[in-house]
């Protein structure tokens, strides 16, 4: 009986919070994938249990009133670099495969609740772009207040950096550039012949590596007794990439480097996953498709530097038009937080309809980080990461009001505005007994003196 | 030597109101109520005076030359994100070969690494910070070189005045320090070289002991037979990683505390903590507790910054790290974690009463503030059977005072070291018992 009971008790407190069942209902439901209707959505064990007009609603069940106000599913950003302790570079080496962002998520960066604030529920945190091959990258979704570990998309394939152009080649260059001043020598490659070579150089010793335990491998399943080789961190990831466990998420503005990165890839036998930021992507759209990798682009930024004079706000349209999946990213915290009128944008430049425009924040970049079996639409069975907006979700008017994510809310504008005069409060408290504390601790002048 | 009629607080068993404590050969030769005195004794009368065991700094730089104080853990490089920022007590000077080498283009030329260091090789009988920490109460401390990534490996050792540093020495090594903060950035940062961010520490810590550990296999199998076996090269930087038994994890923040955690575990080394800063959050002690870990608190409290510009807007966090961070004690305690506390860089007998009696104020009981720089700091070193209580047998590391230990009114008296008398040295004159005294050097800069 008792044992019972306490079985019974660890199950309650081993179920998820998102356990609970809820409807969101009186909702105009943007689904992306299944045209807009307005109607319900019931949400069961944190998954997407049904939509539709009129649906089921459980007994038991919490309701959100929607009251005619707009559901997406929640954005998707493929560019991010919010949640890292630390520099989100490891500029040193011009191959810094062996450094992970899954080592330094901070799970306490506020800009993860203000992104959540503008309805993004999952992002793809790269490294930075100072090296050829960068760091490892991961998706996380925007749980706030889970720790680190809390945070990762479960199941969602790991990524790579890579870098080309002038970021790279710059990096290491103490002759300009950025980071210019802090360095005593210069790195290799500062050409952009140089970023071809170093990313060869690399895969040329990854092959070998690769080699190397292929045949390790092969000589103990022969019943062999040896040493393993020494495993490297640096070259384990290419080794990854080369047996396809390892998207490659490559940073990149103009065409002819663009096609140079495929060309490797064709050379070594892997795929180019995302082309990022890809500004010129629209010169070689057709050759983009043919590879079959994804394009994560800005808007409408452009003319920031010399490799972005040539990008225009068509880039995302012309791209699609050929049948690239392409996505609208941030790469910034603030930009982060209004990914819906980027969305938008694409409408009023390059024409696409707004289904397209909504999916380029949402089930694109699923597709690209290949978990579009579990997000990026709003469809049954899939996670119920939910967006509420006020108004029309590609205006530049729209707020969201509610954000779920696995059926658990995580942001509610509400809430948030009622508690932030607690918060002021509990600040000025805290400055108040700091200021005390300090004026105690000083002597006490003596007039005159 | 014998000290008599005094109050004894042995911290390993009850408080004696009146007894004797004999001292001989450097070792406490018996403690107890009714104690007689061996007629050969030098008698100190304790009418008065209250006998604790000695103080042991459980992270120090204590009697390294030109070391930098401990730095607590790792700075975060992108500021203005809600962290916690801590100013290391003084800029780190490079005391190390490594730390000077040429960028490093990789972890195969060990970058701020010198693991094989050991402290007690390094001692330096003549820092000048051994007398004042005596005169605060130390007698003890677990000393390490805290330069680089993989700085070296500690010692414990008594805070004596002596000729040859080896005297000093009560056990080594005591545990490898490894810091994780490094400048980074764009261009690599800190000279350039590998690794210059933490994700680049960490990949870089991860590697060593993929390193380590198939060096050892390599190494054994050469032992065991190296006909037709390529010589295996000797790697020092491995052999000082795999010396050591345990290792000292930088983590203050919750996030850090979760992440060095588990880093360890990944790792499968046994690790102690430092800084612990957020360690006031429940969830942290949670973490410590379920992982078993030992974590070392930093007495070096978090202050406003007396030059920050006003305008700056401070997170809750920041705040309320600033208010509760002595708390953290208390709160440790009631968890069950195993915790010591340590200096980081305080080094002025006023600057560490001070320091401890925030955490007495903030909750810690005395008795647990002293067992935390006494038995704790012993047991997480596995020297208890030597150090930490006033027992029949451990070494003579004593201090004597008129009042209690870490109050504002009290005064040290004697200090026994290794069974050796010493007076406090003189306090700074002018100071009337109140008011910031000393300026620590570098503090808030």
């Amino acid at each position: 009986m008792t044992k019972l009971r306490i079985l019974l008790a660890a199950s309650i407190a081993l179920a998820p919070l998102g356990a609970q069942t809820t409807v969101i209902r009186n909702a105009t439901i943007m689904t992306v994938t299944k045209g807009t209707l307005k109607g319900s959505i019931v949400v069961k064990d944190g998954k997407i249990a049904e939509v539709g007009e009129k649906v089921m609603e459980p007994a038991g069940a919490k309701i959100i009133d929607a009251g005619g106000q707009y559901v997406i599913p929640g954005i998707i950003d493929c560019h991010s670099h919010i949640a890292v302790d630390g520099s989100v570079n490891e500029g040193s080496v011009s191959v810094s495969s062996m450094v992970d962002i899954k080592d330094v998520i901070n799970p306490e960066d506020i800009a993860i609740f203000r992104a959540l604030a503008g309805g993004v529920t999952t992002a793809n945190i790269l490294h930075g772009s100072a090296n050829p091959i960068g760091g490892q990258t991961l998706v996380l979704k925007m749980r706030w207040g889970k720790d680190a570990q809390g945070l990762i998309f479960e199941g969602a394939m790991p990524g790579i950096k890579f870098a080309l152009g002038e970021n790279p080649k710059r990096a290491g260059n103490p002759q300009g550039g950025r980071g210019a001043t802090v360095v005593a020598e210069a790195r290799y490659p500062a050409t952009r012949m140089g970023v071809e070579d170093t990313i060869r150089e690399a895969f040329n010793e990854a092959k070998a590596y690769k080699a190397e335990w292929d045949e390790y491998n092969a000589k103990v399943a022969r019943g062999e007794h040896l040493i393993p080789p020494r495993k490297d961190l640096k070259l384990e990831p290419l080794k990854e990439i080369l047996e396809g466990k390892r998207y490659i998420h490559a940073h990149c503005y103009r065409a002819d480097e663009i096609l140079m990165l495929m060309r490797v890839a064709d050379d070594y036998g892997f795929k180019i996953r995302t082309f990022q930021h890809v500004l010129e992507g629209y010169k070689v759209a057709k050759e983009i498709a043919a590879h079959g990798a994804g394009a994560s682009t800005f808007s409408d930024w452009f003319n920031f530097k010399v490799e972005a004079v040539d990008a225009i706000p068509y880039n995302a349209a012309i791209m699609q038009k050929y049948g690239v999946v392409v996505s609208m990213n941030s790469d910034d915290a603030e930009l982060m937080r209004h990914l819906n009128t980027e969305a938008g944008k694409a409408m009023r430049y390059g024409g696409v309809s707004e289904t397209e425009a909504l999916a380029m924040v949402t089930i694109n970049p699923a597709k690209q980080l290949g978990i579009d079996n579990r997000v990026g639409s709003i469809e049954t069975g899939k996670d119920a990461d939910l967006v509420i907006y006020d108004k029309y979700p590609l205006s530049d008017f729209a707020k969201v009001e509610k954000v779920l994510i696995d059926g658990n809310l995580y942001f509610d504008r509400d809430q948030d505005v009622t508690g932030r005069a607690a918060r002021q409060a509990e600040k000025q408290k805290l400055l108040d007994k700091e200021k005390q504390n300090q004026q105690r601790q000083q002597p006490p002048r003596r007039p005159g003196a | 030597m014998a000290v008599r009629n005094a109050r004894i607080v042995t911290v390993s068993g009850p408080v004696i109101d009146k007894g004797t404590v004999v001292l001989r050969h450097g070792l406490i030769e018996a403690v107890g109520a009714n104690v007689p005195v061996p007629p050969d004794a030098m008698v100190v009368d304790g009418e008065g005076l209250t006998v604790y065991p000695g103080l042991i700094d459980g992270l120090s730089t204590w009697g390294m030359p030109g070391a930098a104080p401990a730095a607590a853990a790792t700075t975060a490089g992108r500021g203005g994100r809600g962290q916690t920022t801590v100013t290391p007590a003084t800029p780190a000077a490079p005391t190390t070969p490594a730390a000077t080498a040429t960028r490093a283009r990789g972890p195969e030329d060990r970058p701020a690494t010198t693991s094989w260091l050991k402290a007690a090789d390094e001692i330096s009988p003549t820092d000048r910070r051994i007398e004042a920490a005596r005169s605060a109460g130390f007698t003890t401390a677990v000393t390490f070189p805290t330069s680089g990534i993989f700085a070296g490996q500690g010692a414990v050792i008594d805070l004596l005045s002596a000729e040859k540093p080896g005297a000093m020495v009560v056990a080594s090594p005591a545990g490898q320090y490894i810091s994780l903060s490094r400048g980074g950035g764009f261009g690599g940062g800190m000279g350039g070289g590998f690794p210059g961010s933490l994700m680049g520490v960490i990949a870089y810590v991860r590697q060593i002991y993929l390193d380590a550990a198939h060096y050892q296999l390599v190494k054994e199998a050469y032992a065991r037979d190296p006909r037709g076996m390529t010589r295996p090269e000797y790697d020092r930087a491995l052999e000082g990683v795999l010396e050591s038994k345990q290792i000292l994890l930088p983590a203050n923040r919750l996030v850090e505390i979760d992440r060095m955690l588990r880093f360890a575990a990944e790792l499968k080394q046994r690790a102690i903590l430092y800084g612990a800063r957020e360690s006031y959050r429940p969830e942290a002690a949670d973490l410590l507790k379920k992982a078993g870990a030992p974590v070392l608190v930093s007495l070096h409290w978090p202050e406003a910054s007396r030059d920050a510009n006003p305008e700056d807007v401070e997170s809750l966090r920041t705040l309320e790290t600033r208010d509760k961070a002595p708390s953290a004690p208390a709160l440790l305690k009631k968890a069950g974690v195993q915790f010591a506390l340590y200096s980081d860089g305080l080094d002025q007998p006023r600057d560490l009463q001070r320091a401890v009696k925030k955490a007495i104020d903030a909750g810690l009981a005395r008795a647990d503030a002293l067992r935390a720089l006494t038995l704790s700091p012993a047991e997480i070193y596995g020297v208890a059977d030597r150090l930490g209580s006033i027992e029949k047998g451990k070494i003579a590391n004593l201090v004597v005072t008129k009042g209690e230990l870490f109050d504002d009114q009290t005064r040290v008296q004697f200090i026994f070291v290794d069974g050796r008398k010493y007076t406090p040295a003189a306090e700074t004159p002018g100071t009337g018992g109140r008011g910031p005294v000393t300026e620590r050097p570098g503090v808030d800069q």
